[in-house]
């Protein structure tokens, strides 16, 4: 499924792995996860290691509530950083909601409170958006934006989507199709408050350019 | 409420007319059988009798679906436990409950401990196999998460897999309670010298309808109201998450 494949990521960085659907990015996240032990090649984690991770769906225990989703992960998060969280997410009113009592933009919510809760060194995203109608996805891509402003965290988010990747990311990752490799790295140099339109629209036509050349 | 009281009052009219055809020595009318259990509540036999046998009912009941989850969950986990358990649990589901009691009490004599293990053994398998169903139908995708975010053994089987397992569990309970009291009756009257499978025993050598109804009555009472107080509740407080339906 994946191809020869080699990248690292500079701590407290966001990078974004864009790439077709089917080529491999799901899997390649749950290898440095540590869900898939079966693969040829090696993973550094950062010094301790501690994971946040948001799947593509959000995957909460139904059986709980909000607030035990978030701090079953998180058993040594204070109370000030939950409170924190849950006022930044919008999800102060849903504490003792179940999450079959929520939309899918607040369960997806939930599983970013949760992810951000255990204050990772690395934080993984998997299409954490997706099946979101735009405008929601560009709210929760703001807030997003905003906590991981707020406290840098080393950050590897894998999208299909070229603007997700530019709104949110340092450097984007190009993947080609299975068995997959990186094309190309695009940086987007400035910081994600001061980018203005033309600027990501010079990005978006670099990803461009380099897909063509690449074929795709 | 109303079709079930209905329901009742027809059986116990079926109940008298039936006594009036069969007669009073083959089929006892029903406040006959009343005034027997209001005699045996006073003497206080009823009580004592109705005890040894919850007692028994509910340490072999808890040795059983005890047993039954850890070994239900392994093997519903683990490919290996599997093939190796498969074979003894389909031996013991066909054992016949008779062979298990008397051959309890002839290896290990007629005692309290033989009577509990024989009571247990014959719950055990299909407490076992309805666990099994439950674990291997656990979620993949939240044990993922439950690696991810580093929970501990103790936070999953709590708050990832017993609640999953759930359903699972109220079935096996809900079934092994009324099995075991059944065998539970055979036992004590095969071996034991008291609780309603005793009395029943006796009431039966003396052909005596009136007490063989009062005990077993008695007794089915006793284990409504355990389903009515206990199991019914458990089950809602269990399921208290589940979106309630419109």
């Amino acid at each position: 499924m994946l191809g020869e494949l080699a990248f690292s990521l500079a701590g407290g960085a966001v990078a974004a792995l864009v790439g077709p659907s089917g080529c491999g990015k799901t899997t390649l996240l749950r290898i440095i996860a540590g869900l898939d032990p079966d693969f040829d090649g090696s993973v550094a984690l950062p010094a301790h290691g501690t994971l946040g991770m948001v799947f593509q769906e959000p995957r909460l225990l139904p059986w709980r509530t909000v607030e035990q989703n978030v701090r079953l992960a998180a058993p040594q998060a204070s109370d000030a950083s939950v409170d924190a969280l849950f006022r930044t997410l919008g999800l102060a009113a849903h504490r003792d909601h179940y999450p079959g009592e929520l939309s899918l933009g607040l369960a997806r919510r939930v599983a970013l409170a949760r992810a951000f809760a255990v204050e990772p060194d690395l934080l993984l995203l998997d299409e954490p958006f997706v099946s979101l109608d735009a405008a929601l996805a560009g709210r929760l891509r703001d807030e997003l934006a905003e906590l991981v402003s707020r406290r840098p965290v080393t950050t590897l988010l894998v999208t299909h989507d070229v603007d997700e990747a530019i709104g949110l990311a340092d450097r984007l990752l190009l993947l080609s199709a299975s068995p997959a490799r990186v094309l190309a790295e695009v940086p987007v140099a400035r910081p994600r408050a001061a980018r203005s339109a033309e600027e990501l629209a010079a990005v978006r036509a670099e990803v461009a350019r380099r897909l063509k050349q690449a074929n795709l | 409420m109303g079709a079930r009281l209905v329901s009742l009052v027809l059986l116990l009219a079926a109940w008298y007319v039936g006594s009036q055809v069969a007669g009073e020595r083959l089929l006892p009318e029903p406040q006959a059988v009343a005034a027997a259990i209001v005699h045996e509540a006073r003497s206080g036999a009823l009580a004592f009798n109705l005890g040894a046998t919850l007692a028994r009912v509910a340490v072999a009941f808890a040795i059983a679906m005890a047993l039954g989850s850890v070994i239900g969950l392994i093997m519903g986990r683990s490919r290996l436990a599997d093939r190796l358990g498969d074979p003894w649990l389909i031996v013991l589901l066909n054992l016949p409950a008779l062979v298990i009691i008397v051959l309890a009490y002839i290896w290990a004599g007629l005692t309290e401990t033989a009577a509990i293990a024989a009571v247990a053994l014959n719950k055990l398998p299909i407490a076992t196999v309805t666990v099994r169903e439950g674990a291997r139908s656990l979620d993949r995708s939240l044990d993922d998460m439950a690696q991810v975010f580093r929970m501990g053994p103790w936070t999953r089987l709590r708050h990832v897999i017993l609640p999953q397992l759930a359903p699972y569990l109220a079935a096996a309970a809900r079934s092994g309670l009324s099995l075991v009291w059944k065998i539970v009756l055979i036992v004590e009257l095969l071996g034991r010298p008291n609780g309603v499978g005793f009395e029943i025993g006796v009431a039966f050598q003396l052909f005596d309808v009136t007490r063989i109804l009062a005990y077993a009555l008695a007794f089915i009472a006793v284990m409504l109201a355990i389903e009515t107080f206990l199991v019914q509740p458990l089950e809602r407080h269990v399921a208290r998450w589940r979106p309630k339906p419109a």
